[in-house]
């Protein structure tokens, strides 16, 4: 049976009021390939401000790619993706698209935040420190300020009092919400979590999940590729299926548990419920 | 028997020893610099640079990998002056020193920097750092964790390798070693005297190359990794196996 964690009922950080912001995330026929291997083929998704949508699908199916060419991880081969207000990777020029430089890509970047399946925190600095290197060390920030937002943000996530420990001294959970927290540092308009619970022990999803259920209900946008059906029910507003490098389905929870129309989409189900 | 005590004594104090062991320090100090540089210019060149960049690095380590340290420093100080380059003896010996040094320190690096996760260059990218910002704030700091000990090796090497410089007659520990033994002809007090600081140098090295690894190691140390329950566990699990 699927997770009988405790999640909130579905949808309650709505409240019934169903007005979408804008599009801040704009994804329009991208292609990609590793190697002659069609990983994305005409991916299109539009996500609104505030928005929760999931993504599933099984591995290989493009989901981690997919974010991944959102926040320039990866560069995509064909069609557009705006985010947050930028043309990502690229810019125009007399109706032509030149790619941008190395500096001009990571302005961009500051602007979405990424969270890993592994974490990826930085190991050779303490909690805090990983947390205010990039205010800090790029954009300039006062330190003592940046500590104190730091600060803020380990309560937010639940650590208070990890700000001296490193990386190495702290579970999965908590590495992974310290991750959290060094995303939000950087005050992005749109968060992206890749599999951020995969990589962790059953007891310590719920932890992670509840910090990303809080995100949601304070209106962030989030674009979130999991496997925690749990997590899609309670804080989606729409969930997708990619399949073979494709959108299969695009719909909001209890039409995609309920009654989905994609053949994919209810065999990825019976799956995933099985066990 | 020849060996004679109070010269042996006299050697060990010798202004010219002291005076040749503190220009072997700082020989080998700003040879190592310039040559960690170098390395670090070469390392980046051969991993991130075009074609041609990339053939620049590989022909540089190949040339200085290849040919004898003691080759490079005579072509330097006796050779190129016939291509109108002049360099004195202290600018010879630094110059073949830190280019034999980087030629080496050049694959050390790299292999340090392959060794960093490249799941640390996706996060460091994701809150936007440029090449450079990566370069210096995360993949660097964490190469050096690998590179430290070789390092450590190679600067013990090159505080012995700069006695080669006494061919172009620097005056480092070998070179006024040599000029002692002359005086009297006291050839082994004054080698053994010479060999004596060559030790001392190295020890004290050795003493503050720990120090160094144990300050890079601190974040990703055992002492850090373990919570102190499991220290507990592990500590009756293995008087249990020294019971058994």
């Amino acid at each position: 049976m699927m997770d009988q964690r405790d999640l909130p009922a579905p949808n309650s950080r709505r409240n019934g009021d169903r007005t979408l912001g804008e599009p801040i995330v704009l994804i329009d026929g991208v292609e990609k390939s590793f190697h002659g291997n069609h990983v994305l083929k005409d991916v299109s998704l539009t996500v609104h401000k505030s928005e929760v949508v999931v993504i599933c699908g099984r591995s290989g199916s493009g989901k981690s790619t997919l974010l991944r060419c959102i926040d320039q991880l990866e560069t995509i081969d064909g069609g557009a993706i705006h985010a947050a207000g930028h043309l990502m990777g690229f810019r125009e020029k007399n109706g032509k698209r030149v790619p941008l430089r190395d500096a001009q890509i990571a302005r961009q970047q500051r602007d979405l935040g990424m969270v890993f399946q592994n974490f990826n925190l930085f190991p050779h600095v303490s909690v805090i420190d990983n947390i205010t290197m990039a205010p800090v060390r790029i954009l300039k920030r006062n330190k003592a300020e940046a500590r104190e937002e730091a600060r803020a943000l380990l309560q937010r996530v639940g650590l208070p009092d990890k700000e001296n420990a490193y990386p190495r001294q702290l579970s999965g959970g908590q590495q992974q919400r310290v991750a959290i927290a060094r995303a939000l540092a950087m005050k992005p308009k749109v968060m992206l979590f890749d599999e951020p619970t995969s990589a962790l022990d059953p007891e310590m999803i719920s932890e992670v999940l509840d910090v990303m259920i809080d995100l949601s209900e304070q209106g962030m946008t989030m674009i979130v590729v999991t496997h925690e059906m749990g997590f899609a029910r309670a804080a989606a507003d729409r969930v997708v299926l990619m399949h073979d490098g494709r959108i299969v389905e695009e719909a909001p929870p209890e039409e995609f548990f309920q009654n989905p129309k994609s053949e994919h989409t209810r065999l990825f189900l019976s799956k995933i419920l099985q066990h | 028997m020849n060996w004679s005590w109070p010269f042996f004594f006299d050697y060990l104090t010798n202004g010219l020893m002291l005076r040749g062991a503190w220009t072997t320090i700082w020989l080998s100090v700003i040879s190592m610099i310039l040559g960690l540089g170098l390395g670090i210019i070469a390392a980046m060149m051969k991993m991130y640079g075009n074609r041609v960049i990339r053939y620049i690095a590989e022909f540089y380590i190949w040339l200085f990998r290849g040919t004898p340290i003691l080759i490079q420093l005579v072509i330097i100080y006796t050779g190129l002056p016939q291509l109108g380059i002049r360099l004195n003896v202290i600018e010879s010996a630094i110059l073949g020193l830190a280019l034999n040094e980087g030629a080496y320190l050049a694959e050390i690096i790299r292999a340090g920097i392959m060794s960093v996760d490249k799941g640390q260059d996706d996060a460091a990218r994701a809150v936007g750092m440029t090449w450079r910002e990566r370069m210096y704030l995360v993949i660097l700091p964490q190469a050096t964790r690998t590179i430290i000990p070789p390092l450590g090796n190679q600067f013990n090497g090159m505080l012995k390798t700069t006695s080669l410089a006494s061919v172009i007659s620097m005056e480092e520990l070998m070179r006024n070693a040599q000029m002692l033994a002359q005086i009297e002809f006291r050839v082994l007090e004054a080698y053994t005297v010479a060999a004596i600081w060559y030790l001392i140098l190295v020890s004290i090295w050795s003493m503050i190359q720990v120090r160094i690894e144990a300050h890079y190691e601190k974040p990703f140390g055992p002492a850090a990794a373990v919570s102190p329950e499991a220290k507990k566990d592990l500590e009756k699990a293995i008087d249990k196996a020294g019971q058994a």
